[in-house]
């Protein structure tokens, strides 16, 4: 068994795709995926140390594509043996796919990487003692936030170093490392009746830019201000929808932009190439050569330099995102949109850092122009209430009443409804206050009209 | 992928030896500490999926690694590694026991049996002796059958995944216990369009056996059945809003109660007074017709196991009998803290997971009313045939669920078609409200359960049953 792998050390990953790619036969398409991450979690509860976690993983993934036919195989291992298994089973796994005129792997296209920094070895260096000190800070400071916070549900510090590797017989030869900590707390807060809840983070590439106190603070005001919350009445109204939620709203609308789901039919907006889909003040672009997204990488899933993609502009959509195969079947170039799991999946297509031009307003102000609607703060049931193949749109949420221009009373156990298609032509107004958030898509605020709450 | 230490049918105890383990769990408590655990995995699995008419690629994995855990105080030590050499254990051991702090406390002895508990539970046709030809014409089926049913059937897509899981369990409370789960699944997912847009519909079988799935089910059917969905939901109007009388169809998924009271009688988050439900036991919490079980041991069901990712077996609990809390679920942090028995809940999605309190196979005990009774004394209200996945807060019982085939009932008749959406209630006052229950019974498709960031695999099942007021989530007024 080899030691375990540095992840700082890309050279030891693409030395192992290498070995793999190497034993392909003349008529054998052969790409290695090598991953190595390093990770450690500390969670607290009521002043001492309820877990503290190591982590240190390995796998390949191995794909191999013949007369048109593709097999796949991965371990979570890289001891040699099994790495030898993998291809052989990744051999024999194609024999029974169909012939695809489209499978292939990808081919360098010229596009010169960004030069990103996403590795900072302040992480592995950190003492555990010092991480232990942080998940204990963002415990008291949440809990000290305000008399109204009754406990936590948990609170940890955590980080991860990841390193990559991704070489083929087609030419593609890449490798990242990269590195993460964040502070994560769930909170709870109490009145005489209910118990309400919250959650505050802060994360970074490094130790240096995390902050309990912003954390704690989000997670005490984000349940305090639930407390004596109200059923609102069913009916149409204006939503302010939080940084948080627009997010996860975007990766939904990321989804359907994907080419794959556009040439297999899955796409509402298949057809639409071209015309308006969306109100004039969105402006959507998926870039992850933006440093500033966690989700930032230089290479795709494939090996193919990311690249700024402006899907829509000014409500018109203007493209679709692909991978190789789906850039190929669609006639087009991979726009560098491979997204893959690890080393434990083939690559699918999908958008990796989306956000929209924001506005001039603050949330103050766009609220401030409001008589009657509500601020979603939070939704829940995303994964069984929207179908980006429909468009039909229904989730959970809770949030605050917004009543003559101002926050009014907390509100919850409702339902916001509508379709994706018609929330695009629906936005009113882009809020300035573009934050980047742990998912594939930066947060604004946004002004939604005509929305269905349910409710009493 | 073969190694040779690994053939099918071989106990981990072949892999990691009884003696090597015992040594890795003095290791893991040779600088103080209550508790030390070993947890081996060695899990190899396989899929095929065909897409858009094509069979896009077979997939096979292999994970195999162990966990070992150290409680010192309140604070527990993990570490994992893919190492299964006595030195790569006692490495991992030692870095979980550095990570628990050295307590200080005086070096417990382990109290380990010899021999394992041997969980045997065998399958018929193990799955990784089947043809992958034989695999992959399960999905070219499906596909046919499913597109022949219909013009607007635009798209298909269908999954064939199967799963050995061996694990190894030990610890130095002396449970020492190894068990093997197969598991067997198919899903069709079928895309219809028509001129008011696209419709999906989805059907999956899952359970814990081998190949002798599809003796026991048709992929045909389920194809057809797939494509029935999409295709009903063409004509659908838009749900409802507001509050209505909800009818549950037998079989639909127990998702409601998996969301409405399930994760709320989990120990841990009861601990924390995370949950609407601590401090209830013994209290009436739901309408006297209800009796809620969670059950590990239901052969062939998708949350079944041997024994649990701590080594205890599984168990049928109740958890709620005719509306009374009864008890909650545990694992052994829990136990051990509150002087309890464990309740065999203690599951991890892998070796590189700590454990924690999870549900198995949960589903609501039948009544004796009639189905179609309970239809027909519904003047007005919604009928939910099969129910997509859901979310809860435990802290304030809010929970949602979607509906994935629905359709009004009017004047005691299913009529029309609903598109999907959400519904959202709180746990305590929607198990109040269940005010018939029918004698119909069926467990429902395999479930994942997440919580934390760990998925694991659930059952559930219900009879029809009504729930007299829940929100609706739709468009329309």
């Amino acid at each position: 068994m080899p030691e375990p792998i540095d992840p700082a050390d890309t050279q030891r990953l693409l030395d192992i795709a290498d070995a793999v790619v190497g034993r392909a036969s003349s008529t054998e398409q052969v790409e290695a995926v090598v991953v190595a991450d390093r990770g450690c979690e500390v969670r607290v509860y009521d002043g001492e140390v309820e877990s503290l976690s190591s982590a240190d993983t390995a796998g390949i993934g191995v794909r191999v594509i013949d007369g048109g036919r593709q097999g796949f195989a991965w371990a979570g291992t890289l001891d040699p043996d099994a790495v030898e298994a993998v291809l052989a089973e990744a051999r024999d796994n194609l024999r029974f796919a169909s012939v695809d005129e489209y499978a292939g792997l990808a081919e360098p296209d010229g596009v010169v990487p960004a030069s990103l920094e996403l590795y900072r070895s302040e992480v592995a260096a950190m003492p555990t003692a010092d991480k232990v000190a942080l998940a204990l800070e963002l415990e008291r400071a949440t809990l000290a936030a305000d008399r109204r916070m009754t406990g936590i549900e948990s609170a940890e510090y955590a980080d991860s170093v990841v390193a990559a590797a991704v070489v083929s017989t087609t030419g593609i030869r890449a490798s990242s490392a990269e590195s993460a900590c964040w502070l994560s707390v769930y909170s709870l807060a109490g009145d005489a009746d209910t118990t309400q809840t919250g959650f505050g983070f802060s994360l970074g590439r490094h130790p240096g830019v995390l902050d309990p106190s912003v954390a704690a603070a989000d997670a005490a005001r984000r349940a305090t201000r639930m407390l004596g919350a109200v059923r609102p009445s069913t009916g149409r109204t204006t939503l302010v929808l939080d940084p948080w939620v627009t997010a996860q709203v975007l990766e939904v609308v990321g989804s359907m932009l994907s080419g794959e789901a556009v040439a297999k039919g899955r796409s509402p907006f298949a057809a639409r190439l071209g015309e308006s889909i969306a109100s004039p003040m969105v402006t959507l672009v998926d870039d992850p050569t933006n440093p500033d997204a966690f989700s930032a990488s230089a290479a795709d899933a494939e090996g193919i330099a990311t690249r700024r993609n402006a899907l829509i502009d000014e409500g018109v959509l203007k493209m679709f995102v692909h991978n190789a195969t789906s850039a190929r079947r669609a006639g087009v170039s991979t726009t560098g949109s491979a997204v893959r799991r690890g080393f434990r999946g083939v690559p699918g297509v999908g958008c990796q850092a989306l956000a929209l031009r924001p506005g001039t307003s603050s949330q103050a102000e766009l609220v401030g122009a409001l008589d009657d609607a509500i601020l979603i703060a939070d939704v829940a049931g995303l994964h069984s209430g929207v179908n980006p193949v429909s468009g039909d749109l229904s989730v959970g949420a809770e949030g605050l009443r917004i009543r003559d221009g101002a926050p009014a009373e907390p509100l919850r156990e409702f339902t916001i409804a509508s379709t994706l298609q018609r929330i695009l032509t629906d936005i009113e107004a882009v809020g300035n206050d573009l934050e980047w958030l742990p998912m594939g898509a930066a947060g604004v605020s946004l002004v939604v009209r005509d929305v269905t709450v349910s409710g009493e | 992928m073969s190694q040779s230490n690994t053939s099918p049918g071989a106990d981990l105890t072949e892999v990691v030896h009884a003696s090597v383990v015992n040594d890795t769990l003095r290791e893991a408590l040779s600088t103080g500490g209550e508790f030390a655990e070993v947890f081996v995995e060695d899990k190899a699995s396989s899929s095929a999926y065909l897409d858009d008419g094509r069979v896009e690629e077979l997939t096979s994995g292999r994970d195999r690694g162990a966990g070992i855990r150290v409680v010192v105080g309140e604070t527990t030590g993990f570490a994992h590694t893919a190492d299964l050499t006595p030195e790569g254990l006692a490495t991992a051991a030692r870095a979980a026991a550095a990570a628990a702090r050295s307590g200080g406390g005086g070096v417990r002895t382990v109290a380990m049996p010899d021999t394992p508990y041997r969980s045997l539970r065998p399958v018929r046709i193990d799955p990784s002796g089947v043809d992958k030809a034989d695999k992959v014409a399960l999905l070219r089926h499906a596909d046919e059958v499913a597109r022949s049913r219909s013009g607007s059937i635009t798209q298909v897509s269908a999954g064939y995944a199967d799963s050995r899981r061996r694990i190894l369990v030990a610890n130095s409370d002396g449970n020492f216990a190894t068990d093997e789960v197969v598991r067997t699944m198919f899903n069709v997912s079928c895309v219809a369009s028509g001129d008011t847009g696209m419709q999906t519909g989805r059907e999956s079988i899952g359970h814990t056996i081998g190949f002798e799935l599809f003796d026991r089910y048709d992929v045909a059917e389920l194809a057809e059945r797939a494509a029935e969905r999409a295709l009903t939901k063409l004509a659908a109007r838009p749900a409802p809003s507001g509050q209505l009388p909800v009818v549950i169809g037998s079989g639909g998924g127990g998702v409601l109660f998996h969301e409405a009271c399930g994760h709320g009688l989990e120990a841990d988050l009861v601990a924390k007074g995370a949950s609407v439900f601590a401090g209830r036991t013994g209290e009436l919490v739901a309408s006297p017709l209800v009796t809620l079980v969670d059950d590990g041991t239901m052969a062939g069901e998708w949350g079944n196991f041997g024994i649990d990712d701590e080594g205890n077996p599984a168990q049928r609990n109740v958890l709620i009998e005719d509306g009374v809390l009864t008890d909650y679920m545990w694992d052994v942090l829990r136990a051990r803290k509150e002087g309890r028995r464990r309740s065999g809940n203690g599951r991890r999605q892998s070796y590189q997971h700590l454990p924690m309190v999870r549900m198995t196979n949960t589903y609501l005990l039948a009544g004796d009313g009639d189905p179609n009774d309970i239809i027909s004394s519904t003047p007005h209200g919604v009928y939910v045939a099969h129910l997509g996945g859901g979310q809860v807060n435990t802290a304030t019982g809010d929970f949602v669920f979607g509906m994935s085939e629905a359709y009004l009932i009017e004047d005691g008749q299913i009529t029309e078609p609903l598109r999907e959406g959400n519904l959202i209630g709180n746990g305590p006052e929607v198990l109040a409200r269940i005010d018939a229950v029918a004698n119909d019974f069926a467990m429902g498709p395999p479930g994942t359960c997440g919580k934390d960031g760990q998925g694991v695999p659930v059952g559930d099942g219900v009879p029809t049953l009504r729930v007299e007021a829940l929100t609706i989530g739709g468009t329309a007024a």
